[in-house]
């Protein structure tokens, strides 16, 4: 390696460093203003929390052993809507595809569904479904499964003209067109909406806790806030955003893994 | 010689919203085993369409062709290389096999050793993107080679590639063609391409698409396509059937 290719890679990491470094720097600079705005009263400690309390908040619901079952509820609802979404979508878009006619008669509903705030639909699906975790799945499912099978058909009908063209000159039957062509090729296209599918996944169960729960992070807040305990709101935000950040993360490590292959 | 393909008064009307467009108009043409036939024409004229015919993609709306060998096999090759970039040079090029459910052991040896004789031996577990645009048209070629046809359908079949490759490629698939004696079928815009690798070369006319002439190319010098352009007829056949295509620019 030559001198300048080495000063050139030394360049890019201390660049890198130099990021995670302001990076880090901005976060603990506002948890401090955050601490001493409110120790000192600058601003309302009782509506905006602080760190410190967020902390103790914390600790106490682990002692109470209550954090994880609320995490675990919220997490477990969100990977069941997140594979129900991949599969349902995958399927619906599967079949919109072999039948162009299909096709044809459900892209306006698609549009209209799509565009439709699902929320709006939440008491609905409380009544029909029930007061229950599958009332919170099934709003999840209904957030994001919509864009999945549009973003699934998408990649389907964006197949290379050309290659099929050559499939049909072997006398490839439609499965066969499908499965060895259609399918792999769409895999960078659904393999990439899962990221998108994933934070889908986490609004849709957030907004169901809203609504209706006995667990959850979702739940946590709307407690919180209904005997007016701002700490515990603050608290399970902030743990809400680490499970985002978290769930968001391995998705686009699974993703990067399965690209390179 | 023996005949083995004649298309009989074939047709083709597209229908759109705009109206009806007469691609081809009662075509009528005989193949002999081991031809090279060139079809040559103004752009849009056609020509594709009759390829896409045989090769059963479409229809045709009046006519028919024959081929007088049972369960003729067509081998088609497309001006991209359509290769698949998520299986490796040996997996596309046995493609067709596999959909046909004829990838026995025979069949993938004799592809292994169509690789190996083209030069492409140290490929065959690489992934297309690995390889130069000629060497891709190569693969594409083996691809068609492998179901063992009985006639090559050539649609423009090295139009996608620059100026000197192509060159280069059309040398080697003549090559190939000759060696493995495959009567084939090539649609070009290409005059020069045309006089250099077929052995006749049938002109069609503006849309509706009627064949105009058949030339016989003889040519004094050698056998292979880039020997050809220097023999002294070469430019009489140019421009001969330059005229004939009536190209009003």
């Amino acid at each position: 390696m030559s001198e300048k290719q080495i000063k050139y890679l030394k360049k890019i990491k201390r660049n890198k460093l130099y990021i995670f470094l302001t990076q880090l720097g901005i976060i603990t600079l506002f948890f401090i203003a955050w601490e001493l705005g409110s120790r000192f009263n600058i601003i309302n400690s009782f509506i905006f929390s602080s760190p410190s309390k967020i902390l103790k908040t914390i600790i106490e619901l682990i002692k109470d052993n209550n954090l994880f079952i609320h995490i675990f509820t919220t997490v477990y609802e969100t990977l069941i809507a997140f594979f129900l979404g991949i599969i349902i979508g995958l399927i619906v878009a599967i079949i919109l595809y072999l039948s162009k006619f299909l096709a044809k008669v459900f892209d306006p509903f698609l549009t209209l569904l799509n565009s439709l705030p699902k929320v709006a639909l939440g008491p609905l699906i409380i009544i029909w479904v029930g007061a229950n975790n599958g009332s919170i799945i099934f709003m999840a499912l209904l957030i994001n499964v919509i864009i999945n099978i549009i973003t699934i058909y998408n990649g389907f009908i964006n197949t290379d003209e050309n290659k099929i063209k050559l499939m049909k000159s072997f006398k490839a039957t439609k499965p066969q067109i499908l499965f060895k062509l259609v399918i792999p090729s769409s895999y960078n296209t659904i393999i990439s909406s899962l990221k998108l599918n994933i934070s889908m996944s986490l609004i849709g169960v957030i907004m169901g806790e809203f609504l209706v729960s006995k667990q959850g992070l979702g739940y946590l807040i709307i407690y919180g806030k209904q005997i007016f305990n701002l700490d515990l709101v603050m608290s399970s935000i902030f743990i809400l955003v680490l499970i985002s950040y978290l769930l968001y993360k391995t998705i686009s490590i699974i993703e990067k893994k399965l690209l390179k292959n | 010689m023996k005949k083995i393909l004649s298309i009989k008064n074939i047709s083709k009307t597209y229908h759109t919203n705009q109206g009806e467009i007469i691609a081809i108009d009662n075509i009528s043409l005989d193949i002999n085993e081991g031809d090279f036939i060139a079809i040559v024409g103004s752009s849009g004229c056609g020509k594709s369409t009759l390829l896409s015919i045989l090769a059963d993609l479409e229809k045709a709306s009046s006519g028919t062709y024959e081929f007088y060998k049972e369960n003729a096999k067509i081998g088609y090759m497309l001006q991209v290389d359509a290769l698949f970039p998520w299986l490796t040079i040996l997996e596309n090029s046995i493609l067709g096999l596999k959909i046909n459910h004829n990838d026995s052991k025979e069949n993938i040896e004799y592809v292994k050793k169509l690789l190996t004789t083209y030069g492409l031996k140290d490929f065959m577990n690489k992934y297309p993107s690995e390889l130069s645009g000629g060497m891709r048209q190569r693969v594409a070629l083996i691809r068609t080679l492998a179901i063992k046809p009985d006639i090559l359908l050539l649609d423009e079949a090295f139009s996608a590639l620059d100026y000197q490759t192509r060159l280069a490629v059309s040398a080697d698939v003549y090559k190939i063609i000759k060696k493995e004696n495959k009567t084939t079928i090539m649609v070009t815009h290409d005059l020069a391409e045309a006089i250099s690798l077929a052995d006749k070369i049938v002109v069609l006319s503006q849309r509706p698409s009627k064949i105009k002439k058949i030339y016989e190319v003889k040519l004094t010098s050698a056998n292979n396509p880039i020997d050809k352009r220097k023999a002294k007829e070469f430019s009489n056949y140019y421009d001969t059937i330059w005229k004939d295509l009536d190209v009003n620019v």
